[in-house]
């Protein structure tokens, strides 16, 4: 029953920040349809009396005490970023003009 | 047409815990950039967080005093977006089982009491601090993060749209900061962050019951800048409505230089958060046991303070409102009381002389050279007579700049009372003997001559005299 329109592909692609080049849209629209419809035949199963389920374990207040522990040297830290300047991480631009 | 305002709050307060959210980096405030972070703040692949258990205590005191409904049973969610002040492209925060629900609060309006309801409560983290390389954030060729603000625990306290004018949204956004300091779970130190809001308005024909099209202005903390983005924002509305437009539904900043609120627009075309259960931290599961201990545990709140004071010591409502606004304020008045000092003059003198002089050099209570116990003992000497209330002034503003006791105060400037009749009585005859002009209108039935001559003798006492005896003594003579 799903039907994936290409703007919905679109949206998915741009959330994801993913890159899918036009010669590659029909294929892809196919294999996402053809994946929401197989996920579709858990509709079958009735679900009215059943609790969403919030964790997959079945544990509950794992907590930790309110000591510090200590941080990051931060050369250490700042040592996978691409770019960095006066001990920050550098990011490109953040919003359009 | 005439337009309501309709205003609805998000208000977010970092808790004062010693550590971060999920993870064991300190939070204290203005640390080198970086330096308070962690492969579990910084998102690193393949750690794993953990829940302070304070931040939970923290949110279900909060959630108590603010009137809502504990879930007992609540989780954390991912809500993903792009934005480089989280490095892990989401926010750990609650969707749909918060920590808290369906609360109230009550603020003091024009019209009286007026109830504001609240959503809910949840637990999230903090985000990072950007700094721009340009003068703003849209002409900026780049920035710089600093993550030691990541993960700092936040509750985000959601009211319903019940504000209808800028003065109300600031004084729901005071009694929070103010029932947050009383339950001692935030600093609250707006101008540090501690306490910011952000504000969605949107306009609607007087009288009706829609809901229009709202504007958000994210990130403001001050209660003068609530005030003012929100006047200012309902004027431009109003403006655009009025000449037949839309309002756009997005996210403006307030530039508080300006007193403007500038469109903000991100790269980001559509938001849509995808939130997913966080599958990394476990349920939160709260027992009707120890909910019920939390709630015994909260200290008085504003409001039942307020009306103890108006009811043990006849404060006015005004008077009392004012000064259990702050936990500070209140424990200083009580602590005046607790010197033996009476409740109304305790008020009066933290209503006139105390406030006017923090206020002058904008220190809060807490840095008052003056403290209760001075003051306390201040108040008890009027009391009993040995100085006026006008001598009063000077000893309080001696006391503001030394650290001496009122007694030695008043010993060492000769302060004291006179209240012996015969000194009194010299004076009184040497006034009335100097100055006949109001003596002879007084006799002649102006009786509000005397005035002229109370002022020469307390004048001449440099204000000791005790001004009953001076009026007595005065009236007396001036009748033989």
């Amino acid at each position: 029953m799903a039907k994936v329109t290409e703007k919905d592909l679109d949206m998915v692609a741009l959330l994801s920040r993913l890159e899918i080049p036009e010669t590659d849209k029909a294929r892809s629209l196919e294999q996402l349809d053809a994946f929401l419809q197989y996920v579709d035949n858990l509709s079958a199963i009735p679900t009215d009396d059943v609790e969403p389920l919030a964790h997959v374990l079945p544990i509950h207040n794992v907590f930790r005490e309110d000591v510090v522990r200590p941080s990051l040297d931060r050369d250490l830290a700042l040592s996978n970023a691409p770019l960095q300047e006066d001990g920050y991480f550098k990011v490109p631009k953040i919003l359009e003009d | 047409m005439k337009y309501e305002a309709v205003i609805g709050l998000e208000i977010h307060s970092e808790l004062k815990t010693n550590t971060k959210i999920f993870c064991g980096c300190a939070t204290t405030f203005g640390a080198e950039q970086n330096t308070h972070v962690c492969p579990v703040c910084l998102g690193l692949p393949g750690v794993l967080p953990v829940v302070n258990r304070r931040v939970v205590e923290f949110a279900i005191k909060a959630g108590l005093a603010l009137n809502c409904t504990i879930n007992k049973f609540s989780k954390f969610d991912r809500k993903n977006y792009y934005y480089p002040d989280l490095p892990k492209n989401f926010q750990t925060s609650q969707y749909d089982l918060p920590i808290a629900e369906h609360g109230y609060v009550d603020i003091e309006t024009e019209e009286g009491k007026k109830r504001i309801r609240i959503t809910r409560i949840h637990m999230e983290e903090d985000a990072g601090k950007l700094v721009h390389s340009g003068a703003t954030i849209k002409d900026s060729a780049a920035s710089n993060v600093d993550y030691n603000r990541t993960g700092v625990p936040l509750i985000e306290i959601v009211s319903e749209p019940d504000m209808r004018t800028p003065q109300e949204a600031r004084a729901y956004m005071e009694k929070i900061k103010s029932i947050l300091e009383y339950i001692d779970v935030s600093n609250c130190r707006m101008e540090e962050g501690n306490l910011r809001a952000d504000l969605n308005v949107s306009l609607r024909p007087a009288g009706t019951d829609g809901l229009g099209t709202k504007a958000e202005m994210k990130n403001i903390n001050s209660f003068k800048a609530v005030e003012d983005a929100l006047t200012y924002e309902i004027e431009r509305q109003e403006e655009v409505l009025e000449d037949g437009g839309h309002v756009v539904q997005e996210t403006r900043t307030w530039d508080p230089a300006r007193g403007i609120t500038l469109s903000m627009r991100t790269k980001e075309t559509a938001q849509d958060y995808r939130y997913m259960p966080e599958p990394d931290l476990v349920p939160i599961i709260t027992t009707d046991e120890e909910i019920r201990a939390y709630k015994e545990g909260l200290p008085e709140l504003p409001d039942a303070r307020q009306a103890r004071l108006e009811k043990d010591f006849g404060l006015s409502s005004y008077d009392a409102g004012i000064i259990t606004s702050s936990r500070d304020m209140a424990e200083y008045f009580d602590a005046v009381v607790a010197e033996g000092a009476d409740a109304k003059l305790a008020a009066n003198w933290m209503m006139g002389d105390l406030s006017k002089n923090l206020n002058q050099e904008g220190k809060s209570i807490g840095e008052s050279p003056v403290d209760a116990k001075r003051l306390g003992a201040m108040i008890r000497l009027i009391e009993k007579g040995t100085i006026s209330s006008k001598i009063g002034k000077e000893v309080f503003k001696a006391m503001w700049e030394s650290k001496d006791d009122p007694e030695k105060i008043i010993k060492d400037k000769g302060l004291v009372q006179i209240t012996d009749t015969k000194e009194i009585e010299a004076i009184v005859d040497s006034v009335i003997a100097a100055n006949p002009k109001p003596v002879a209108d007084y006799k002649s039935g102006n009786k509000k001559a005397i005035g002229a001559l109370v002022g020469q003798i307390m004048k001449q006492t440099r204000g000791k005299a005790n001004p009953q005896l001076v009026n007595q003594l005065l009236e007396k003579k001036l009748a033989e």
